[in-house]
């Protein structure tokens, strides 16, 4: 079934899903959606499965028409949304019908928003996900971000009788200011102990190299202890290296899955999905928390995301 | 003087780290959801060796929250559930496996894949320097290139890229100062001691002295990489014109590089 015709693709419009794992070993990086909170709740308030493929757009977004009548929500950070050229709200239902034209602003807050449609973009599974991989070439729209005059199929599937909207409270709201917490290591030992306290106590910038393979930072200079060059072993999304210059860069969804430089910390699985809507110049402050702690963060993380289909105001 | 012995002591420990495996397994966390295990920080077949053979027997004990192993030169990364396991458990279990293991290990059970290669000229555009470098010729660059077995330490980099070593002291040559903004698919090329395999077109600055019609890498196949860690891999020399029959028979499916170990 054909859901929309791309009249306008957005800065960089990807199709991503939670993420193709268990592929790390032959080099492939884990992908997906940068803000993970905001792809489940985009699904879930139009009643999908929460791996579902939704529209990951950057910036400045998309404009669509609709070819048939379905149900689509927009979570993320803050963009302005019309339908027909009028504002409609993010973070709820919303009715599109045949030859509707949705069209996106730029981000106002945050980097990414989230477009989900009732049933999931059908897109074929390459590895397991639909999750594009740009500079793997596979992956979502063939491996690319969304152009003009694609085609985004649907799923037949029934529409939803009631819509559904997030408590304002949920709502995430994302500022120039980022708190994240980490774990420190494994390899913090490489890093001398006023290091680690710069590290833990200055703020670092969002240089413009941040994109969705991670974030090069800039700020106070981080001191190793003697070499800042390791044997490389293998990263994860939220993995902070520190090269030798002594500058941070945080590892995100699509960095290669293998990596040279000592980690001296890893920023927490709920704060790496918060930390997907940097942009450059916005500024992140690390703090450390045992592991223990960052076990009960993950709990309630993982709760909300399984109670979040009975939070949801029916409309 | 005392300084001067706390200086000199931990510059031996530091030398010391980076040329020994570690006398016993760091066990490290990796964020809230991954643990990792070094074995030292140095490329050595007995390191990776053991890094493999964990790799193995971990996957083989199946414990109850694992999720992903990843193993590199020198360490093997866990990536796990931590709503059905704990570090602290995972770390106990995986200690226990460790016990059951030989010490010092540079065999492992491989697979062994040969690798036809077409080296130099337009498909190994750096043979002559490299030959130069040395101080050989071009034929005993690809003799000494291909006459050894080489171990896959690790897959990284680029999706399917495998890091083999090492090559004989007399090819190991340093990396390109300026990178290519492309280097075909199935390029060889030499970096330093290591030697690996582009599985796609991409940039890089590795020492290219030939080129493969196998691919590496294949997003519509399962497993989508021609090799993994561990694995015994050996390179044969072919002529331009055996090149274009194996690239058939891969592109028909009908070509296989596997023999037993």
């Amino acid at each position: 079934m054909k859901a929309f015709h791309v009249l306008k693709p957005g800065l960089f419009t990807t199709v991503q899903d939670l993420g193709r794992y268990g592929y790390l070993k032959y080099g492939v990086p884990i992908s997906g959606t940068m803000d993970t909170f905001s792809l489940v709740a985009a699904n879930v308030l139009v009643a999908n499965n929460s791996n579902d493929a939704c529209l990951e757009i950057t910036l400045s977004g998309p404009e669509l028409q609709a070819l048939t009548r379905t149900q689509i929500a927009v979570t993320g950070g803050a963009i302005s949304l019309k339908i027909n050229g009028q504002n409609v709200p993010m973070w709820q239902t919303l009715e599109v019908q045949e030859g509707d034209v949705v069209s996106f602003g730029k981000v106002e807050s945050g980097c990414r928003a989230y477009l989900s449609i009732r049933g999931g973009i059908n897109i074929p599974l390459m590895l397991e996900s639909r999750a594009t991989y740009v500079r793997g070439g596979f992956g979502g729209m063939n491996g690319r971000q969304l152009k003009t005059e694609d085609i985004i199929k649907g799923f037949d599937i029934p529409s939803l009788k009631a819509g559904y909207s997030m408590p304002e409270n949920l709502v995430p709201q994302f500022t120039d200011q980022f708190k994240v917490h980490v774990i420190l290591g494994p390899q913090a030992d490489m890093f001398t102990k006023k290091g680690i306290n710069t590290f833990l106590s200055s703020p670092y910038k969002v240089t413009l190299e941040a994109d969705r393979m991670g974030y090069r930072l800039e700020g106070t200079i981080i001191e190793h202890k003697a070499k800042a060059d390791i044997i490389s072993d293998a990263l994860l999304p939220g993995a902070i290296q520190v090269p030798k210059n002594g500058e941070p860069i945080i590892i995100m969804r699509d960095a290669q899955t293998t990596g040279g430089y000592p980690k001296i910390a890893v920023a927490i699985t709920p704060d790496v999905s918060f930390l997907g809507q940097a942009k450059p110049n916005d500024m992140i402050e690390f703090s450390k928390i045992p592991i223990n702690q960052a076990r009960e963060k993950l709990f309630e993380y993982y709760k909300l995301f399984n109670n979040l289909s009975r939070i949801l105001l029916k409309r | 003087m005392l300084n001067l012995w706390v200086v000199l002591f931990s510059s031996f420990r530091v030398l010391n780290m980076k040329s020994e495996p570690y006398m016993s397994a760091r066990h490290l966390p990796f964020g809230d959801s991954a643990l990792l295990i070094e074995f030292g920080d140095v490329i050595s077949l007995e390191v990776n060796g053991r890094v493999i053979a964990l790799n193995e027997a971990v996957l083989k004990a199946g414990i109850q929250g694992v999720e992903e192993l990843v193993p590199t030169y020198r360490s093997l990364l866990v990536r796990y559930n931590p709503l059905k396991t704990t570090y602290e458990q995972l770390v106990f279990h995986i200690k226990d496996i460790e016990k059951t293991l030989k010490e010092s290990i540079t065999e492992v059970k491989s697979r062994r894949i040969t690798i036809p290669v077409v080296y130099g000229g337009e498909y190994g555009p750096d043979l002559t320097y490299v030959a130069q470098f040395h101080g050989l010729s071009e034929e005993q660059v690809v003799r000494l290139h291909s006459e050894k077995d080489y171990r896959v330490y690790m897959i990284g980099f680029i999706a399917g890229f495998p890091y083999l070593g090492e090559v004989s002291d007399k090819i190991a040559t340093p990396r390109l100062e300026t990178p290519r903004l492309k280097v075909l698919a199935g390029s060889v090329g030499i970096a330093e001691k290591q030697t690996g395999i582009y599985p796609c077109d991409a940039p890089g600055g590795w020492r290219i002295i030939g080129r493969t019609p196998l691919k590496l890498f294949n997003s519509l196949q399962q497993p989508p990489a021609l090799l993994k860690a561990g694995d015994n891999v050996k390179f044969s020399p072919i002529s331009e014109k055996e090149f274009k029959t194996v690239k058939d028979a891969v592109l028909k499916d009908i070509y296989s590089p596997f023999s037993e170990a």
